[in-house]
């Protein structure tokens, strides 16, 4: 009981010597403003004690809730307290301040960037590397003369290919989302190829006595079985689809984009709004990769990494 | 019903009389040649009759699974005949003659456990009402009739290969092969699982090709124990094995039983000083 009544308590206790701490810096003497930095970190410590017993979702949730909060604080009273140049690093209350300030810029960029180069060129480029890695199983041909290939585009950093592209498909996301397409196409193609392997001997035999056809072992045996390497390469592929879109962007876009704002903001030296979107690719990047695992929880429930504790 | 077929229809490729209908497995000398000359099996013959079971006992890599598999068209033999159901050994699989019990359960974890005692019928198209009867069916023949909406992987190792047996009976075929299906198991589960054998293949009248290397389990499920030497593997003894049928695990005790199992390890003895 002593332990859930400071679980609740102390978190709001840090959080206020915290902001009162931020308020006094610089205008009260410094012997009172250490006291509430102090208050602050022992507060937060007892409070992350507390909560590392809790076993309730509020109770798990608290805890990196309260450490990204700490972090935060701390930045925010280094850069103030020290004077660092907002162009070297700004405040997260100037980052925040910039975010409201640019927030309808920022809404644009994140619709070109993501919803456009990244949605659209991930949904390709996952699909074209599914489609081939079963083409390539089908047909021995293709096994041998594009497997090899496939490998070594893999390993080309394909961002370089940027500028190529943009000679192709021209300045707008098509272009970026062609360097998308590229970027999560190989490492899709590589995992299905390493999936439709998974399969053991005795259950691909087990098939062959019911005389199952090639179509009804690949769809009852062979891509339930990949599935945990596929979804490998959707939750890789949300990552590097996100790179390759503001990379590409760096390389040339008239209208706009998350990589443009960064490039263009940062040369300007507004690094509050580089910052802002930084942390829009960042909140995007880590939905996206969440909601992937999400989906990879419930359909790969049976992988021994998610079984739940065998017995009735 | 598969054989009334292979009797309506002219046996094309063996010039040899057609085998009678209560043939189910003829083999005359068979050989098995694996790639890098390793010879798995030299002039095997053997016949096995509806409604029989018989086990291929031998010390371990004799060739006893390899001439399951051989029968299961898993393997190709290199020489010889060999005839399933009047049938070339792929003919009978393509008619779903059998039902393989692995030595592993070799269940997949993403289906339940009725999903996959129904995987042989949903290849077969049949409708999934008639599915869910056979699962239910076969759950309780088994006697796992509350465990078909669990996943394998919740289920014990015994249970597990239970859930293969059940998948193997599910299309009821007449033919079952098993290979070492309780090799993995402790004693006291495969006590058990050899009581509930014997009494579904009662039950059913299913022929049973059965490979073993335990004399004690071979002596008690089997009509007719074949005794197999180490590599090249071929047919040392064919031992009658006539246990009375509503058998309990005590018979294991009776001198008839271990006059059996005495014959069995001598001609086991016997083929190891082949070598």
């Amino acid at each position: 009981m002593r332990r859930r009544a400071a679980a609740s308590a102390l978190p709001v206790l840090a959080i206020a010597a915290g902001l009162a701490a931020r308020a006094l810096l610089g205008h009260a003497p410094a012997s009172l403003f250490l006291l509430f930095v102090l208050v602050t970190l022992a507060a937060t410590a007892g409070a992350l004690f507390a909560l590392a017993g809790g076993t309730s979702l509020a109770e798990r949730l608290a805890s990196p809730l309260l450490f990204g909060l700490l972090v935060l604080w701390a930045w925010e009273m280094l850069v103030l307290g020290l004077k660092v140049s907002p162009v070297l690093l700004p405040a997260p209350s100037a980052v925040a301040v910039a975010f409201a300030d640019h927030y309808r810029t920022l809404a644009a960029d994140f619709r070109l960037t993501y919803l456009h180069s990244v949605v659209i060129g991930y949904a390709i480029g996952c699909c074209l590397g599914f489609a081939v890695a079963i083409a390539i199983d089908r047909s021995p041909f293709l096994k041998r003369g594009l497997g090899p290939f496939a490998s070594l585009m893999s390993a080309m950093p394909i961002v370089a290919v940027a500028p190529i592209m943009i000679m192709w498909f021209g300045f707008g996301w098509p272009s970026k989302a062609a360097v998308v397409v590229l970027m999560t196409f190989f490492p899709m193609l590589v995992s299905t190829t390493a999936g439709l392997a998974e399969a053991g001997a005795m259950e691909h035999e087990l098939m062959q006595s019911y005389a199952a056809g090639y179509s009804a072992t690949l769809i009852k045996l062979r891509l339930p079985a990949a599935l945990p390497l596929i979804f490998t390469a959707l939750k890789l592929n949300s990552t590097l689809a996100l790179i390759g879109a503001v990379v590409a962007e760096f390389f040339g876009t008239p209208i706009g984009g998350m990589g443009f704002r960064i490039a263009t903001e940062a040369a300007r030296m507004d690094l509050g709004v580089v910052w802002a979107t930084i942390t829009v690719a960042a909140l995007a990047g880590s939905i996206s990769f969440g909601l992937i695992a999400l989906l990879e929880r419930a359909m790969t429930f049976w992988h021994p990494s998610f079984r739940a504790p065998a017995g009735s | 019903m598969a054989d009334l077929a292979a009797l309506s229809r002219p046996a094309a490729k063996a010039p040899a009389a057609h085998p009678p209908a209560s043939v189910v497995i003829e083999a005359d000398n068979l050989e098995v040649v694996f790639a890098g000359g390793i010879q798995a099996l030299a002039g095997v013959s053997l016949t096995v009759q509806r409604g029989d079971f018989v086990s291929l006992i031998g010390p371990s890599g004799c060739g006893k699974t390899t001439m399951l598999r051989a029968i299961a068209d898993l393997v190709t033999p290199s020489a010889g005949r060999l005839a399933v159901n009047g049938k070339t050994p792929g003919e009978a699989r393509r008619d779903r003659a059998y039902g393989y019990v692995f030595q592993a359960p070799a269940l997949f974890p993403w289906r339940t456990v009725a999903r996959n005692i129904t995987l042989p019928l949903e290849l077969m198209h049949l409708p999934r009402a008639e599915r869910a009867a056979r699962a239910a069916e076969y759950l309780g023949l088994v006697g796992l009739a509350e465990f078909g909406r669990k996943f394998p992987w919740q289920l014990s190792g015994g249970m597990q290969q239970r859930v293969s047996i059940a998948r193997a009976l599910s299309f009821r075929p007449s033919l079952l092969l098993m290979d070492e299906p309780f090799g993995a198991l402790d004693e006291i589960t495969r006590d058990g699982l050899n009581l509930h054998l014997n009494a579904l293949w009662r039950r059913t009248g299913m022929t049973v090709v059965f490979v073993t290397h335990s004399i004690p389990e071979a002596v008690f499920l089997s009509t007719r124990i074949v005794v197999m030497s180490a590599r090249p593997g071929r047919v040392i003894e064919e031992i009658p094995c006539q246990l009375p049928a509503g058998r309990a695990l005590e018979i294991r005790d009776s001198p008839e039983f271990n006059a059996v199992a005495h014959r069995v390890r001598q001609a086991l003895r016997a083929g190891h000083s082949y070598d």
